[in-house]
Parts: structure tokens; C-alpha cells; sequence
């Protein structure tokens, strides 16, 4: 069911919100989280699309909140709120409010989310594209227990990457970093197996690949060994070589979804290693909503001070 | 808990890692270090004692240092899932329903979940001419039909390298050579660090074959610092003496601590949750006690007959095939006291306390009942009776329906009854336990504004509708004070996920990892023998099975019996 509201306020869509609710007759949900999601008109359809299909795993209240930019001058004064509910089978298993806000309201777009997030639930933030610098001081960043960014959404990937280490807070994430979770695990596992002292290592990736970078110092900070960056014709990370006496452990991924696993003094083996699309990178950023340290430690690389001489 | 099993012959037999270098727990099982420590040191001793461990060990293990933990781990990081470490499965019984409908699914979601180890194994053992690759056909088939998660390409590929098939029967010791071969093939080409679980998906009558065969052939060693594990579905005996019997035979071969035995219902996330509710909750535990529940009602109910199962059911009976295992398991974690700490040895210490203090009524024949469904309508169709079914006698006094009273004898439940019923061709299929409060010990209301109001309740659902519901009483709107019963529900489709994991993805994994919080030990099986079996032993010599309509809710006498301690079964 959907309900539109034209120059409307939040308290208005609250209302629309139990009305909906009633009439599909399911007056409690139980719904975990409120999830906003700050985006353009751009990005707005995927991004809905992503946190639907993730709010199968995680039911949630979705705010979208979109900002709308006038095209003459006198439509720039005049500030104004459009609203759009959505419940039952249209918004996934929980509920959905897409919010435009037009002209000065745009500056305020938290003074409409506050009423409308979800009692006790945490709260996430989720910006597809176009972040704010320092996330955390966001107005609608400081809503968020959890702040997530995209590094594969910006021009200047490792610029920007610098950015978010030194203005990182306790709650921020980025789905560059959770798309390294199955390559981090595989990783792990390997070196279950290999048992060995890594004494260097090597993350082969396409050039400018924030995900490689945070994966090397990652592997850099808790290796603590020099980790190589190699430019290769990608897609995304194609390889990562981790050097023991023993020989090496690589994960081998040169193209598609299955890659190889080569541990010393044993047969090579195959694994799945997909690209997963974003609604299985939001499900998982949703599973735990305390702050990440491990990205942080990923983002400042901690040993690098010990081990200068890269990029 | 991922690092130690990932890690094998890592520890010294019998020790533990110094503190400084402890395993990185990933939190998602706090306490299973110490389950994983004793079973290590078993392993080595079975290898150690003069027979052949056979395969060499792979090359990379042979020189493990001292004290290394794995620096990518991190209690810190917990994105990092448990992943099984190197090992493989290998299934007897390969072609049955359950291996197809349960077991291939559950490894297959397991590999796409991405928490199988790289060059996991899965060896097919059954009677049939196949290659290879007709059985990965099967398990291909079995895979797209049953699987929970979405059938992708690459994930099939890694595993079904993997895959091999022995044909033969359980006395060919032929077929075991092949088995040891494949093994060892596995070993050298796949490096599955001669880790293998024996999963016997076969009649009970086969295991003394089938665990004789796998000593023999050298198979139940393992070799230095590897483990070999054996899982073996209920039914574990059919009374003490003969589970004291099986229990024997598979401890001559494997070690206690090495034997996992499924009881599907404790992979389930609802039972699970029990404990989280119980004991990480504030507000249920102060009332969890006989100052307040009035009884407790543990239902298990299916609306199919026995099908095709006549030769395994008849003289068997519900009370064996469930109340033993299932429905004594949910009572054990309803009933008992709070573990020291959530691993096996704790949660087995709390389950044991509370077996022993069962009590049975002094007279059986007025607590206890048990049925069998007669020919009716149910739901729409027209069934057979129990005693028309094909393969079952018209004389027979199998039980498809009963119901027990127990008491537990401690200080929190003395006086508290808790009713346990099962049955098959019942209303519908459900699984629940009902805590049920006493009354409030005064109203202010008058008597007329309290009619309708029943006991409160805390209903954990654990099949379908996984969930749990409160009941108590509300006002009805309107200017009259009127009182009546209101539902407040948690459900786990609305809250969690639509996706959550089978019941037997989690025990495959946990077998895995060795980690044996929800595996029932034999001490439980025999507890709970001892339990049952007086009730079956007064069945045998009195009277016959009550007959109940097939798709109602039991035989009168079930409610006769309630209605003698002035309570009444709930619907459920």
C-alpha cells in the first residue's frame, strides 16, 4: 500500500504510517532497526531496492531521505516536504517513507527524520554516494549508532580514503571494507592451515582500488610486514600472496567467481569468491551495529609506521 | 573456537594454550575453547597406541610452531565467520531421504554461506553402482530441489571436486579398502588433513556393522593430530539396556567425546534461544519458579500418520521416538538451573541434574495416556487408522499418541507438574513449551469482570511460526471494566530473518568445528531411558492404547487426565 503526501510534515507521515499499518492489518511489526538512507534521485531507486531485499534478514523502517534541487529562484525560497509510504509487499518486511525535501527544509532533513525513527531501535545511516566529510558530525550522521560510506562511490577513492581515517568515529564503516569479508575470511582460514610466519605479503588489484588498499593494511597491521601493492588489470582484487618460509599462500581470483587456493606442499584447491551485490553488503554491515574496530585498525594500517617504503 | 579446530595438532595432549596466546574467540561461542581442548588431547591418544594412522600428514603441518596463533584473528573482528577447518564428511546411508532432503542441502548452504574449508570433502557410502559423477549428480539434484540459498555455479563447482562415492555393502570389506582409499586419495589431492566426520544415516541395526567395519580398516583412527568423528541419528536404543548396548558398541571405536548424536530439534534457533531468554533476560527468570508457573505443557504434535514407516514405527511408538529424546531435551532446558558457563560440559552437568530429579506419578494409569488415531476425516481428507495401515497388525498396542506427567523433585519445581504430549495425525504439525502462571493470588475485579480471563502464559513457539507469545490479561475497550486474555508475539520471521539457518546446517557445522553444546551425550540418553522406561514397562502389561479421532487433539482420556489435577491442555 502506498500513500502520498504533498507539503507535509512529520508528524503527517507518522499518521499515515499507523494508517497504513491498519489498513493492511498488521498494527505491530517487529521491526530491529531504522534504517535512512541519504541519497539523490540518482542513486535513490537502487539503493531502495538494496535495503529491501536486506530487510528480509533485517526488518526495518526505511527513511529515504532525497534532496531535491530547485531550478529557478523562486522555487528555492519556497521550502517544502513530499512524502511517500510505503507498507506491506511494496516496502520489503518492514516499511518505507521516501522523503524530498525541497529549499531550505534540505539543510533541516534531520529535524523530519528524528520524529519518525523507530523507539529504542538503532539507528542506521547509509549514504550510497555523496558522504558527507566527517560522517559522524553530519546532523543526520549523528542520528546513526552505525554511519555507512561507500569509497567505490567517490572520484578520488584514496584521497577520500585518507579522509575517513582521519576523521574516523566509532560507528563508521564503509561497504568498500565488508566487501572484503569473504577474502578476509578465506585468508584467515588459509593461514589456519599454512600455520607459518608470513614475512611479506602482496594484494594484487585494478589501480586506485580502495578495497585493496584497506585490505593491505589490514594485512599489513596485523601481519605486521610490508604488504606490496600490484596493479593489475582487475576486476576489483584478482589476488593476494602471502610469503612464508614454507613458500606462499595465495588466493588466486584472476577473473569471474571461482579463484585458488595454493597453500605450501599441498594440492591447490578451489573456492567461490563472488562479487556480492549490495543488499547481501547492506545485510551484513546490519548484523552488528557496534562499532567496527577492526576497520579501524584496517584504516589506519597500524604497522605502517614500522614499515615505511610503499605506494 | 575457529582457530582451534582450524589448527590441527596445535596443542600439546591435554594442554592449553598459555593465556598470552589464548585463541581468538570470535564471540559467537564463548566457552567452546574449552570443548575444543579435551578433544584434541583424545585424538592423539587413539594414534599413539601402536595402530597405523594412515596418510602422511601434509607437508605444512609438519613443523608447526609452538604457541602460533593465527595473526588474522581477532576477537575484535566479527565479521570473520567460524569456518570449519580442514575435514571431510562422509555419509552412510547416502541414498535415503534424509541425506537427500537434510543433509546434502545443509552442507551445500554451508559451502555458499562460505563456511566450509577450501577443499572440504563429501564421500558417498551406499549400496549402488555409481561413479563418481552419478552421485554428484544426486547430490546435484538433492541440492537444487532442497537447498535454502540460491543454487550458484561456483559454489557447486568447489564442492563437487570434492565429491566421491564408495559403492558396497556395510559387511564388503572391499568397499571399506575403497573407503580407506578415498580417504586417503582425499587426504593427498584435496588436503582435508585426514579430519572426517562418519555420518551413519542408517538403521540402528547397522551400526555394530558399520563402526566394526571402520575400526578394521583403520578408518576410526586418526592419524597424529587429526580427529575422526562419528554422528548418529536417534533412535539410540529403545529402552536402557539396549542404548547401554549401542552406546558400547560406538565408544569401543570412537571416544565418548568424539560421538555427536543428532537431535535436530536442539539446531533449531528457538531452542537455542530458551537459554538467551532464560538467562540473558532479567525479567523471566525471577518468576521461573514454582511460587509462580502453575505447570508446564511441552507439546509435539505432527498431522501425518507414519506413511511409509510401519517397520520402524510399529513397536516403537511416540513415546520412544519422541518423548525420550526431543520432548525430555526441551523439558531439560526449560527446567534447569543456570550453566556455569555456556559449554558442553556445563550445559550436560545442568541437563543431568534435572533428569535425575524426575519423578514419575506414583500411579501410572491415572498420569499417563497413550493413544492411537483411528480411520476419520481430517482436514479435508479422509486417513486410516493406525491399526489399517499397511505393515501394521490389526492387534498391535504401538502408541501413537502419549502423554506423561512428571514432576522434577528440586527446589525451584517441587510441585510443579509438567505435561508432556506427543501424538501423530493431530490437529495440526506444532512444537511449543507453555509456561503457565498460576492466578493472580487477589483481584480487585469482580468476578463477572474476570470471566474470561485465563492464566498468563509464556509460549515459546519452536515449530512452525518460530517464535514466542505472552499471554495475559487486558481490558476490553469500552465503559464497562471487562477483562480478557491478550497475545503479545515475537516471531522470529518478523524480527530476524526469513533466511535463518536449518537446524541441520548448524549441527553439520558444529560437528565440524567440535563443538558438542547441542549434541545430547550418552549420559542424557540414558537418563532419559530411565525415565521412560518404567511408563513403557506399565503400558506393556496394562490395558490397550486409547483410540482418538484422526486430526483432533488426543484421546479423551488425555484431557481426563488434566482434568483430574484440575488443569486443562491448552489448544495449540
Amino acid at each position: 500500500m502506498k500513500i502520498d503526501l504533498t507539503d507535509t510534515t512529520a508528524s503527517k507521515v507518522n499518521k499515515a504510517l499507523v494508517q497504513g499499518r491498519r489498513a493492511i492489518g498488521t498494527p505491530a511489526v517487529g521491526m530491529v532497526l531504522t534504517m535512512v538512507i541519504v541519497t539523490d534521485e540518482e542513486n535513490a531507486y537502487d539503493s531502495i531496492k538494496a535495503a529491501e531485499e536486506a530487510s528480509h534478514e533485517h526488518p526495518a523502517r526505511t527513511l529515504v531521505v532525497i534532496k531535491r534541487h530547485a531550478r529557478n529562484p523562486r522555487e528555492r525560497t519556497h521550502s517544502r516536504l513530499d512524502a511517500e509510504v510505503r507498507v506491506g509487499s511494496e516496502a520489503g518486511t518492514g516499511e518505507t517513507v521516501v522523503l524530498r525535501t525541497y529549499g531550505e527544509v534540505s539543510d533541516h532533513a534531520d529535524s523530519v527524520v528524528l520524529p519518525l525513527l523507530l523507539p529504542d531501535a538503532p539507528v542506521v545511516v547509509w549514504w550510497p554516494a555523496d558522504a558527507p566529510e566527517i560522517p559522524a558530525k553530519d546532523p543526520l550522521g549523528a542520528l546513526g549508532q552505525r554511519r555507512i560510506t561507500d569509497l567505490y562511490a567517490v572520484e578520488n577513492p584514496m584521497e577520500v580514503l585518507e579522509a575517513r581515517r582521519r576523521t574516523y568515529a566509532p560507528g563508521d564503516t564503509d561497504l568498500a571494507w565488508t566487501r572484503l569479508t569473504l577474502w578476509r575470511s578465506m585468508l584467515a582460514a588459509a593461514l589456519d592451515q599454512a600455520r607459518a610466519t608470513v614475512t611479506s605479503a602482496a594484494v594484487e588489484a585494478e589501480a586506485d582500488n580502495p578495497a585493496a588498499e584497506l585490505l593491505a593494511r589490514w594485512l599489513e597491521a596485523r601481519l605486521r610486514v610490508t604488504v606490496d601493492r600490484v596493479v593489475t588489470a582487475g576486476p576489483v582484487v584478482t589476488a593476494v600472496r602471502l610469503r612464508t618460509e614454507d613458500g606462499e599462500v595465495v588466493i588466486d581470483r584472476p577473473e569471474g567467481p571461482l579463484a585458488t587456493l595454493t597453500l605450501p606442499g599441498q594440492p591447490a584447491r578451489r573456492l567461490a569468491l563472488k562479487v556480492r551485490p549490495t543488499s547481501e553488503l547492506i545485510a551484513e554491515e546490519l548484523r552488528r551495529l557496534d562499532a567496527d574496530e577492526m576497520y579501524a585498525v584496517a584504516l589506519r594500517g597500524e604497522a605502517t609506521e614500522e614499515t615505511p617504503a610503499h605506494v | 573456537m575457529t582457530d582451534e579446530t582450524t589448527r590441527p595438532g596445535a596443542q600439546p595432549p591435554g594442554g592449553t594454550t598459555e593465556p598470552g596466546t589464548a585463541a581468538p574467540d570470535t564471540g559467537t561461542a564463548p566457552g567452546a575453547r574449552t570443548s575444543g581442548a579435551p578433544d584434541e588431547a583424545v585424538t592423539d591418544a587413539p594414534a599413539a597406541d601402536g595402530t597405523t594412522p594412515e596418510g602422511p600428514p601434509p607437508a605444512a603441518l609438519t613443523a608447526p610452531p609452538a604457541g602460533w596463533s593465527n595473526p588474522l584473528r581477532d576477537p575484535r573482528d566479527r565479521r570473520l565467520p567460524r569456518i570449519a577447518g580442514p575435514s571431510g564428511l562422509v555419509i552412510f546411508g547416502v541414498t535415503g531421504d534424509l541425506s537427500r532432503k537434510k543433509l546434502m542441502p545443509a552442507v551445500y548452504d554451508l559451502a555458499n554461506r562460505g563456511l566450509l574449508p577450501p577443499g572440504f570433502s563429501l564421500v558417498g557410502f551406499a549400496r549402488r553402482d555409481w561413479e563418481d559423477q552419478d552421485f554428484a549428480e544426486v547430490v546435484h539434484d538433492a541440492v537444487k530441489e532442497h537447498a535454502r540459498t540460491p543454487f550458484r555455479e561456483e559454489v557447486w563447482q568447489q564442492l563437487s571436486e570434492g565429491m566421491r562415492f564408495v559403492p558396497g555393502d556395510f559387511d564388503d570389506d572391499h568397499a571399506f579398502e575403497q573407503l580407506r582409499k578415498a580417504v586417503d586419495e582425499l587426504d593427498a589431492s584435496r588436503g582435508t588433513s585426514g579430519n572426517y566426520a562418519y555420518y551413519l544415516s542408517v538403521p540402528p541395526r547397522f551400526f555394530p556393522k558399520v563402526v566394526q567395519q571402520l575400526k578394521k580398516h583403520g578408518l576410526a583412527d586418526a592419524p597424529e593430530g587429526s580427529w575422526r568423528r562419528a554422528v548418529i541419528e536417534k533412535p539410540f536404543g529403545h529402552d536402557l539396556k539396549s542404548a547401554k548396548e549401542l552406546n558400547a558398541i560406538v565408544h569401543d571405536v570412537f571416544d565418548p567425546e568424539q560421538v555427536f548424536r543428532i537431535d535436530h530439534y536442539l539446531g533449531k534457533e528457538t531452542v537455542q534461544n530458551i537459554l538467551a531468554l532464560r538467562f540473558a533476560n532479567q525479567m523471566f527468570e525471577p518468576i521461573w519458579n514454582r511460587s509462580f508457573v502453575d505447570h508446564v505443557q511441552i507439546t509435539m504434535a505432527e498431522d501425518i500418520g507414519i506413511g511409509g514407516r510401519a517397520g520402524y514405527y510399529d513397536g516403537i511408538g511416540a513415546a520412544r521416538d519422541v518423548i525420550q529424546n526431543h520432548l525430555l531435551q526441551l523439558m531439560a532446558l526449560t527446567a534447569m538451573e543456570e550453566p556455569a558457563s555456556f559449554d558442553a560440559g556445563s550445559l550436560l552437568a545442568e541437563k543431568l541434574k534435572v533428569f535425575r530429579a524426575v519423578r514419575l506419578p506414583d500411579d501410572l494409569g491415572r498420569h499417563t495416556v497413550r493413544g492411537q488415531y483411528a480411520g476419520a476425516w481430517q482436514g479435508g481428507a479422509k486417513v486410516r487408522g493406525y491399526l489399517e495401515e499397511e505393515g501394521i497388525a490389526p492387534s498391535s498396542t504401538t502408541d501413537t499418541y502419549a502423554a506423561i506427567k512428571l514432576r522434577v523433585d528440586n527446589r525451584r519445581w517441587a510441585g510443579v507438574p509438567f505435561y508432556l504430549r506427543t501424538g501423530k495425525r493431530l490437529g495440526r504439525r506444532v512444537t511449543e513449551i507453555a509456561v503457565v502462571f498460576q492466578r493472580a493470588p487477589h483481584s480487585p475485579f469482580d468476578s463477572s469482570a474476570t470471566e474470561e480471563l485465563g492464566q498468563n502464559a509464556v509460549v515459546i513457539r519452536v515449530q512452525p511460526d518460530e517464535g514466542m507469545t505472552v499471554r495475559f490479561g487486558s481490558k476490553v475497550p469500552g465503559t464497562s471494566m471487562e477483562l480478557r486474555d491478550v497475545t503479545m508475539d515475537f516471531a522470529y520471521g518478523e524480527s530476524f530473518t526469513e533466511s535463518s539457518p536449518e537446524a541441520y546446517e548448524r549441527l553439520i557445522l558444529d560437528v565440524l568445528l567440535g563443538d558438542a553444546n547441542l549434541f545430547p551425550r550418552h549420559q542424557e540418553v540414558e537418563e532419559s531411558w530411565k525415565i521412560l522406561d518404567p511408563i513403557e514397562e506399565y503400558w506393556a502389561s496394562h490395558g490397550r492404547p486409547a483410540q482418538y479421532t484422526a486430526g483432533s487433539w488426543g484421546p479423551a482420556e488425555a484431557d481426563e487426565m488434566l482434568a483430574r489435577d484440575g488443569r486443562s491442555w491448552r489448544r495449540p
